[in-house]
């Protein structure tokens, strides 16, 4: 063991929709095959939030526990005390739209976010459901974006977050965009396990965390490879 | 029967007649082509075949098909023709067709699905309402959880007179049956804790102890029970306690049973006499069927979203009793598979696991992730073969399912 890597969850009573668990599952695992420690720690939402975490995960959530959990979290403000400092934040659906400035509420009403991200997110006409495509940034060095996408948000971007890909396939945020991040908050559409079908995302974060790291024996990224690969020619682009 | 309006009349045998055609076209067992067109021909037909009936309706994330047979088996001692959607066509159509097959049962104990509540119960009148649980289900169609409390809330708000039999330890069930005056409370038991970490009523965090909870913030508690299920016992409300003994594997369909003695409470049926109709019941709709296949003995499961598969996966028989899963996603199974991470496969280490299914991939990936060891198979026989001799038990989501006994020979 090189280090240990502490890994919060943050708010699964409220904000685990859709097989959020399965981020975590990833990071731990792809730590520990590279011999790195990891604890990993859930923080319910009648508990404060831990400000020496290395990474933050946020899941999806409906409307209602979404509304919850922003205002929670703001009376709290372990987490966007963790952010300022410099702890990665990774955040999907519910969780993404409200580390922004505001969100659409219960009845599509603006909510209060927690400004960690510089994005604003309403509620769109339609509801987008299936399979999303999209080119991450180049700068951020992973490969094409796989993931399902179940939302009926719309998010703006402001000067101060950059679009983490460009969609092919799907909708995301509604402009041809999907996600976003500054720094080490990074956000995204596609929803609940999304780390499972792109490791190099997953890695990606650990790397923010821990330097460089090698990349796993092949045999150990071998099913997750071909599951991306499937997901990927089920659909045309 | 004659009661009916030349309309509806024309409309249940037409129907039927479809039913009939279907049925000996081979084109599945005809259970909703009836109903469908016979609601084309009358839209309020449900309403016209439900006059005069004590209708049962039963819903609930999971359950429902085997909740509705045993209804149906605790009531048999009434010695009443019973008329039932007993396949699991619970949407309109199928419950149409299952009343129009039945013109003169006067009970009718049928199958609903969650979202057809509100228009269903005020069609039929129901006497009975029964609630089972609410959890996350094939989450890229279904309305969010909480709004569909909220619409069963007011739906049971708008009648008074059915009497809801609901499972007291599922707080979300608690809080959409809290309105209605007469309530027949069971401790059903909740095996699935993830959809109910909050209070329905104000948001805040719920407290459990033991199968208790309390809102930490506001008022809102557990209601006391009337039924309760313990261990492999159920005990009535003066604390008596019997075994139940069904035939039925699994504490899922114990707590199913228990919800079924309520309902044949309600009806005046005495508790000895309904649990004799449980114990009868062997399979529900292919479930929970063993079939041989090559010196295989093969025992089929049906779980369809996270909670379904906890309880299928206490079900299974010991280690190293083999496994095979089978997972798809095709339209009625939801197209997205997030939820396998819902899922703790854990408990499947030290068995031989098969791996199987149109997303076959996507399970492999979960299990990976979890440390259970695992062979893909292309299919059911690929998976007999491999076991070769004893018995192999089989969980699979809806398509999946359905394929295994199609492959089977609907021998299943
Ligand atoms: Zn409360």
């Amino acid at each position: 063991m090189t280090s240990s890597l502490r890994l919060v969850w943050v708010y699964p009573d409220l904000l685990s929709t859709y097989g959020d668990r399965g981020n975590l599952l990833v990071l731990e695992r792809r730590a520990r095959l590279r011999d790195i420690g990891v604890e990993s720690v859930f923080v319910n939402s009648d508990q404060p939030v831990p400000r020496d975490g290395d990474i933050y995960l946020l899941g999806g959530g409906e409307d209602l526990p979404q509304v919850l959990a922003a205002r929670r979290l703001r009376a709290d403000g372990g987490l966007a005390a963790a952010a300022d400092r410099g702890a990665v934040v990774f955040a999907v659906c519910a969780g993404y739209q409200l580390l922004g400035h505001e969100f659409g509420g219960a009845d599509g009403e603006p909510t209060a976010g927690l400004g960690i991200l510089d994005i604003r997110s309403g509620r769109g006409d339609r509801r987008a459901v299936g399979e999303i495509v999209a080119d991450v940034d180049p700068g951020l060095g992973v490969p094409v974006l796989t993931g399902f996408e179940n939302h009926q948000g719309v998010t703006r971007r402001g000067p101060d977050a950059a679009p983490l890909a460009q969609v092919s396939v799907g909708t995301g945020n509604g402009d041809g965009t999907e996600g976003a991040y500054a720094g080490r908050v990074l956000g995204t559409y596609s929803h609940g396990p999304a780390l499972v079908r792109n490791p190099g995302l997953a890695d990606l974060l650990l790397g923010w965390v821990v330097g460089p790291m090698r990349p796993l024996p092949a045999e150990r990224d071998e099913l997750a490879l071909t599951l991306r690969r499937e997901r990927l020619a089920a659909v045309t682009r | 029967m004659n009661k009916l309006p030349l309309r509806a009349r024309l409309a249940t045998s037409v129907g039927g007649a479809a039913s009939k055609v279907s049925r000996l076209a081979g084109r599945g067992d005809g259970s909703v082509i009836g109903g469908v067109i016979g609601l084309r021909l009358e839209p309020g037909l449900l309403a016209m075949l439900a006059q005069d009936r004590d209708v049962v309706l039963v819903t609930g994330t999971n359950g429902k098909t085997t909740t509705t047979r045993l209804v149906t088996a605790a009531l048999a001692p009434l010695g009443e023709q019973i008329a039932s959607n007993a396949f699991g066509a619970n949407m309109e159509a199928g419950m149409a067709s299952a009343l129009g097959q039945a013109p003169d049962a006067t009970i009718a104990v049928l199958e609903c699905d969650e979202k057809y509540i509100p228009t269903v119960l005020k069609a039929t009148h129901a006497r009975v309402l029964v609630l089972l649980n609410l959890s996350r289900d094939q989450m890229d169609r279904a309305a969010e959880i909480w709004l569909l409390a909220r619409r069963w809330r007011e739906a049971i708000d708008a009648a008074p007179d059915c009497h809801v039999v609901a499972n007291a330890d599922d707080p979300l069930i608690a809080w959409a049956a809290a309105k209605a005056p007469h309530v027949t409370w069971v401790a059903a038991g909740q095996r699935w804790h993830d959809d109910s970490w909050c209070c329905p009523r104000c948001g805040s965090h719920l407290r459990r102890t033991g199968g208790d909870w309390r809102c930490g913030e506001c008022s809102f508690t557990r209601p006391p029970v009337r039924w309760a299920l313990s261990g492999d016992d159920v005990i009535d409300q003066a604390g008596r306690v019997r075994p139940l003994d069904l035939a039925l594997p699994g504490r899922a369909n114990r707590s199913n049973a228990v919800v079924a003695l309520a309902v044949a409470e309600v009806f005046g049926v005495d508790v000895v006499h309904a649990l004799r109709g449980l114990r009868d019941v062997v399979s529900v709709a292919g479930r929970y069927t063993t079939v041989e296949r090559r010196g295989v003995a093969i025992r089929l499961l049906l779980a369809k979203n996270p909670a379904g598969w906890l309880e299928a996966l206490d079900v299974l028989r010991p280690p190293p009793e083999p496994v095979m899963l089978a997972v798809n996603a095709q339209v009625p199974d939801g197209r997205d598979t997030s939820w396998l991470w819902d899922v703790d496969y854990r408990r499947l280490r030290g068995r031989q696991v098969f791996v199987g299914g149109e997303r076959r991939t996507d399970l492999a990936v979960r299990l990976e992730a979890d440390d259970v060891t695992f062979e893909l198979v292309a299919g059911i026989d690929e998976a007999v073969d491999r076991v070769g001799h004893g018995s192999l038990e089989v969980i699979g989501n809806y398509t999946a399912f359905q394929q295994i006994r199609t492959a089977l020979g609907r021998a299943a």
